[in-house]
């Protein structure tokens, strides 16, 4: 699904300039549900951004589900970001004048999605995560948990390929990281490819491969026997 | 363009932030209404003004003679001479660009003596003989029968024309002029026609007015052929001051008047008159623009502004719109519309306002009667 071979990556700052990727080789199968680990500076969120059409490589090749990714202009990237990805970060980040439902119905939007049809859409989504009662609420009105879980289904509305998790449980308390975790696992057993990004061993542990980035560079990737959160609810 | 979709988010984001918004809109509101005054207000001043010179027509110069100061040709200096209908034929024949002119002979007027009588009624009034023209240099509405004509120039005919105040001055409340007999100066007088000046500068007089044959003023007055004034108008395309030196010129050789002779011949250029408060108007529009075009930039400005920290402020939304794959002209245009769609209302709703202020200020001039200005004195 994901082919990554001798990726680099630097920035220049001033006359300083900083070597982030190194020559980063990955692959991820469909289905899989991958978290890397690093600490700051190790170039995780650099990846990640690069993974998300976000970020450019300066040399090395990218494959998203066989379609190369290069000389991306603004139109095609946003185009790729809304047919391949779906994105989940660590403050949720949903507009926050939106209720729910228009918030998962939001990528659909941008894909030209009909009014009624994305309502249903969004609303089927809303009912997986859970909260189909609250499909009216401002992002104000939720839980940490809940607006997660609403980041969660506008990512799976536009059904993407691939699922990227920037911390997704950053935010959250144990108990309702597990949640969330618990819901990603259930997404992942559906077949759906999820990166994740995260500094939290317990949360590494609860996917089913960890890669682990050092200075720019997969120190260790190895696939470890999968945690179920649901065993901590 | 315009799915319902797209005002959906237009007003979605609007509404998000009602202060801002409403400031934003309150910044163009302000700026189009002051526009808006500032451009109504110095338009007012020119009409107001410009309805003073009355529908007069305004290409249009008067003159008269007043004896001349310089010996000429045998002839001693303060001779009296006085213009002669052949004069008239001479300026229409020798310019072509006259439009009207019209030989004009004056009684009474300001301060005069009474002169007219009627029955047991006297009044003091202004008398002028004139050709049928003339109702086209200074328009009237005639009330009631008619306003002099060629047939009554070429017969001499006893007959007048008179003013609105004239009727209530000299006949009961419903008492038919028409038909009806008044003495001037001794003279009687069938009255064929009444009329009320259409908005002239000094209606006043003008409804204290007169008019009779200037064929028969010269017969029953002994003038003989002596022209006691003339009204000169010229040609739409040509500006009445652009011939006046020709005018002079023709006249001071025809009276046998020394070609320097300033004073011989007195002259009032009402088109140059007007030019000059139409020029002084012209300025004012000018500096009524760009006050406006000023006030309207700072509205811009803060506009400009506002927008600025809109876009800084969603700079996070922006963000996530593009993850979610909205492209950069989505987005571009979305920002564009938002305050496109805000100006547009804004500013109808200021050009609204505006007009609401000026129907309240119109209402309250007409409710405090005729507004007098230093024009009328022009």
């Amino acid at each position: 699904m994901i082919e990554i071979k001798d990726l680099h990556k630097s920035y220049h700052m001033g006359s300083n300039s900083l070597h982030v990727l190194k020559g980063i080789n990955f692959n991820v199968k469909e289905g899989e549900l991958v978290s890397i680990m690093g600490s700051s500076g190790s170039g995780k969120s650099t990846l990640l951004n690069i993974l998300g059409m976000l970020d450019e490589a300066d040399s090395g090749s990218y494959t998203l589900g066989n379609v190369p990714i290069k000389n991306l202009n603004e139109k095609i990237a946003a185009n790729y970001r809304n047919k391949f990805l779906g994105f989940i970060f660590q403050s949720f980040n949903l507009i926050n004048y939106k209720s729910a439902l228009d918030n998962v119905a939001l990528p659909l939007y941008y894909q030209g999605v009909k009014r009624k049809e994305r309502a249903d859409k969004a609303m089927h989504y809303l009912e997986k995560v859970g909260l189909a009662e609250w499909s009216h609420h401002l992002p104000s009105e939720l839980s940490g948990g809940q607006k997660q879980r609403v980041a969660i289904a506008r990512a799976l509305a536009s059904d993407p390929k691939v699922l990227l998790a920037d911390e997704p449980t950053g935010a959250l308390d144990t108990k309702t990281s597990y949640e969330v975790m618990d819901l990603i696992q259930g997404i992942n057993d559906e077949g759906k490819t999820i990166l994740i990004v995260t500094h939290e061993p317990d949360i590494a542990q609860m996917t089913k491969r960890i890669v682990n980035l050092k200075d720019g560079l997969i120190i260790d990737d190895s696939k470890v026997e999968q945690i179920r959160a649901s065993a901590h609810v | 363009m315009f799915s319902r979709d797209r005002w959906d988010e237009i007003l979605q984001a609007l509404t998000a932030n009602k202060f801002r918004t409403f400031l934003t809109a309150f910044g163009v509101f302000w700026g189009i209404t002051i526009l808006v005054l500032l451009l109504a207000l110095t338009n007012g001043l020119r009409n107001g003004v410009t309805a003073d010179f009355g529908n007069f027509a305004t290409n249009s110069m008067f003159m008269w003679t007043q004896g001349t100061t310089k010996a000429y040709k045998g002839l001693p200096k303060g001779r009296r001479f006085s213009f002669k209908l052949d004069d008239v034929e001479t300026l229409k024949r020798e310019i072509p660009e006259l439009r009207y002119v019209s030989p004009r002979h004056q009684l009474g007027g300001f301060n005069g003596a009474n002169n007219v009588i009627r029955g047991t009624k006297t009044g003091a009034f202004s008398i002028y003989g004139d050709y049928p023209e003339y109702i086209k240099q200074q328009p009237m509405d005639i009330l009631q029968g008619r306003f002099i004509s060629y047939s009554d120039i070429d017969s001499k005919r006893k007959v007048c024309v008179i003013g609105q105040d004239v009727v209530k001055a000299m006949y009961d409340k419903d008492e038919d002029a028409l038909g009806t007999y008044v003495k001037i100066n001794g003279v009687n007088f069938l009255v064929i026609g009444t009329f009320k000046a259409s908005n002239s500068g000094d209606q006043e007089e003008d409804a204290n007015t007169i008019f009779m044959p200037f064929t028969t003023f010269g017969q029953a007055f002994n003038r003989g052929d002596s022209v006691g004034w003339m009204a000169i108008t010229a040609k739409d395309g040509t500006s009445v001051t652009s011939v006046k030196a020709k005018i002079l010129e023709l006249m001071r050789a025809s009276h046998k008047v020394h070609p320097d002779d300033e004073r011989a011949i007195g002259n009032f250029d009402l088109s140059e008159a007007f030019g000059r408060v139409n020029g002084l108007f012209s300025i004012l529009g000018v500096v009524g623009y760009f006050v406006g075009a000023l006030v309207l930039m700072s509205g811009i400005i803060g506009i400009s502004n506002i927008m600025l920290i809109v876009v800084k402020e969603r700079t996070r939304e922006i963000g996530v719109r593009r993850a979610l794959g909205a492209s950069p002209w989505t987005i571009k245009s979305q920002v564009l519309q938002e305050s496109l769609l805000l100006t547009i209302i804004s500013g109808m709703v200021g050009i609204s306002f505006a007009a609401f202020v000026i129907f309240i200020l119109n209402y309250i001039l007409d409710n405090s009667g005729p507004v007098d200005n230093f024009a009328t004195q022009v």
